[in-house]
């Protein structure tokens, strides 16, 4: 009797815990389809641009150094790694191509990304996590303003639209970074670097590496407000929302890395197939 | 046009669980037009509950709200915004936007809700007039950080009232919470004059048996989800009822000390 009782206390927690899991996975998909709701009336409203200018000047602007130094020792650090193995063959030219590919296509986005997270996504579910304890949230709708209108749309387009663009600046610096150690380190030659960086970086790795970014700004700015709106009491109950948004983020950024990356390359194989044929 | 003798705000058979824990149970509650409701009892018997099912920011799980003789608790949230316009919220912790100054603090709900009716300059003035009532004037450009307790909540009421026209009811959680009692005395004297000059019904949900007293017109004690004692403040003051008693006393229930006694 008593090993029945807690096989059933046992499988009752389990069910429990399915339909917790459940219920907050749909209440994160209302929480998207309200922001994605929101954004014409906020970008047809001056109030709406007053109120998405400030979050891009701090999601966009104030990332740029931290995105752009990212950037650069990212391309300085695959120098330093791929150097050794690309003279030894011969082939320590193209090494500029190979690197920026890499930077354009897979790392800028993906540190970019994730630095955004850390820095951006952090603070958004901080500030907003901040607000919802303090009451400001209910404060806000008890004065007929929708909170989430207010504050996660605004936070959300500027996640949105700017991710690809400082994923820009993390290439650029990237590749500058590579050029700077290739030349100044390794006593390598500027032209070919350039040369082979053209031939072999497509439009199509530059165009890739935006479409993640776009996916990565949409996870980042969705998580963070979602954990902010939802975060428990206390500094505890914030603190522990921003951890979870931070990991939530990282994890999310790289699996759809994962996944944009094949559908990329399927994608790549169509229209390269179309581009022969054409 | 609303009448005058119907209750402003009425609660009918309202219960309210989190869970398993029951809040409130089957309370029905009459709010008079112009006059101040003061509500008390113990931590967690759901008087902050109450306020915030007035205003919709909570749902009954059984029973119904009326405003001005309207049901107001199956209405969405944007159908709630013409309620909202008529009813402020003071917070217990304030809920101060930390983001803005204090004169844009005030100035949110007239922005929010104007309507192309207010312009610019005439919010900000209106806003202006608020932190006067208030005895605020000059703080203007501060942020709330820099402010004290008692200005914090004297800013959260000057942005209850800062609507055109003016809120028929303010809800007040705990007003004078954390303040010492000088400034609580300040608190309490602006929810009279707000009752007295400008006409608006007040709810009060406090712990402040003196504030209660100052400023209620009505006292109701909340205990276990229901109410025990209704009144003027005089009489539930005075109340023989053993749980009133001790509760206006101060003085804890025994089963509260039985953890300390052993």
């Amino acid at each position: 009797m008593q090993r029945s009782n807690t096989l059933t206390a046992a499988v009752a927690e389990v069910g429990a815990r399915a339909i917790d899991a459940l219920a907050r996975f749909g209440r994160f998909w209302i929480f998207v389809a309200l922001i994605l709701s929101f954004i014409p009336i906020e970008l047809l409203t001056l109030r709406g641009w007053r109120r998405l200018l400030p979050q891009c000047f701090y999601i966009g602007s104030c990332s740029v150094p931290v995105i752009m130094l990212t950037g650069m020792f990212i391309g300085m650090v695959l120098v330093v790694q791929g150097y050794a193995q690309f003279d030894e063959a011969g082939l320590a030219d193209r090494l500029g191509g190979i690197v920026n590919i890499s930077v354009a296509y897979e790392l800028g986005p993906v540190l970019a990304g994730v630095m955004l997270a850390g820095r951006a996504g952090g603070a958004l579910t901080a500030e907003l996590g901040t607000m919802n304890v303090t009451e400001q949230l209910l404060a806000l709708r008890s004065m007929g303003a929708d909170p989430i209108r207010h504050l996660a749309t605004p936070r959300f387009l500027a996640c949105l639209v700017l991710t690809p663009l400082l994923t820009c600046y993390a290439d650029l610096m990237g590749a500058l970074g590579a050029w700077l150690v290739f030349v100044g380190v390794y006593q390598g030659e500027s032209t070919p670097f350039w040369a082979y960086t053209a031939e072999m970086v497509e439009y199509w790795d530059l165009f890739g590496g935006l479409v993640k970014s776009l996916f990565f700004g949409a996870t980042i700015g969705l998580v963070s407000c979602y954990k902010g709106f939802n975060c428990r009491p206390g500094a505890q109950g914030v603190g522990q929302a921003c951890t979870e948004s931070f990991v939530l983020s990282f994890m999310m950024i790289l699996m759809l890395d994962l996944f944009l990356g094949f559908l990329l390359n399927g994608l790549y194989t169509i229209w390269y197939g179309f581009r022969q044929l054409i | 046009m609303p009448d005058e003798n119907q209750p402003i705000i009425e609660l009918r058979d309202v219960s309210k669980a989190f869970g398993s824990q029951r809040v409130l149970s089957r309370i029905n509650l009459k709010i008079e037009r112009g006059r101040n409701t003061v509500i008390v009892g113990r931590s967690g018997t759901g008087k902050s509950v109450l306020l915030r099912h007035i205003v919709g920011l909570l749902r009954p799980d059984h029973g119904s709200l009326h405003f001005e003789g309207r049901r107001i608790d199956n209405l969405s949230e944007s159908a709630l915004v013409p309620i909202r316009q008529q009813i402020s919220f003071v917070f217990q912790l304030n809920a101060l936007f930390d983001s803005m100054t204090v004169i844009d603090n005030v100035s949110f709900p007239m922005v929010e809700n104007r309507r192309g009716k207010l312009d610019r300059e005439r919010i900000r003035d209106l806003a202006s007039r608020c932190l006067d009532v208030v005895g605020l004037r000059g703080f203007e450009n501060k942020w709330p950080a820099e402010l004290s307790g008692g200005e914090r909540k004297r800013v959260a009421v000057a942005r209850a009232i800062a609507l055109d026209p003016p809120p028929k009811v303010i809800l007040y959680d705990e007003p004078t919470a954390g303040l010492d009692p000088q400034r609580s005395d300040v608190v309490n004297k602006l929810i009279r004059s707000l009752q007295r000059e400008m006409h608006v019904t007040g709810v009060v949900v406090t712990h402040d048996m003196r504030s209660a007293a100052e400023v209620g017109d009505r006292l109701l004690v909340l205990w276990d989800g229901g109410f025990i004692a209704d009144g003027p403040p005089a009489e539930v003051l005075a109340a023989t009822d053993p749980r009133v008693k001790r509760f206006v006393q101060g003085v804890a229930e025994p089963t509260d000390l039985r953890t300390l006694t052993g």
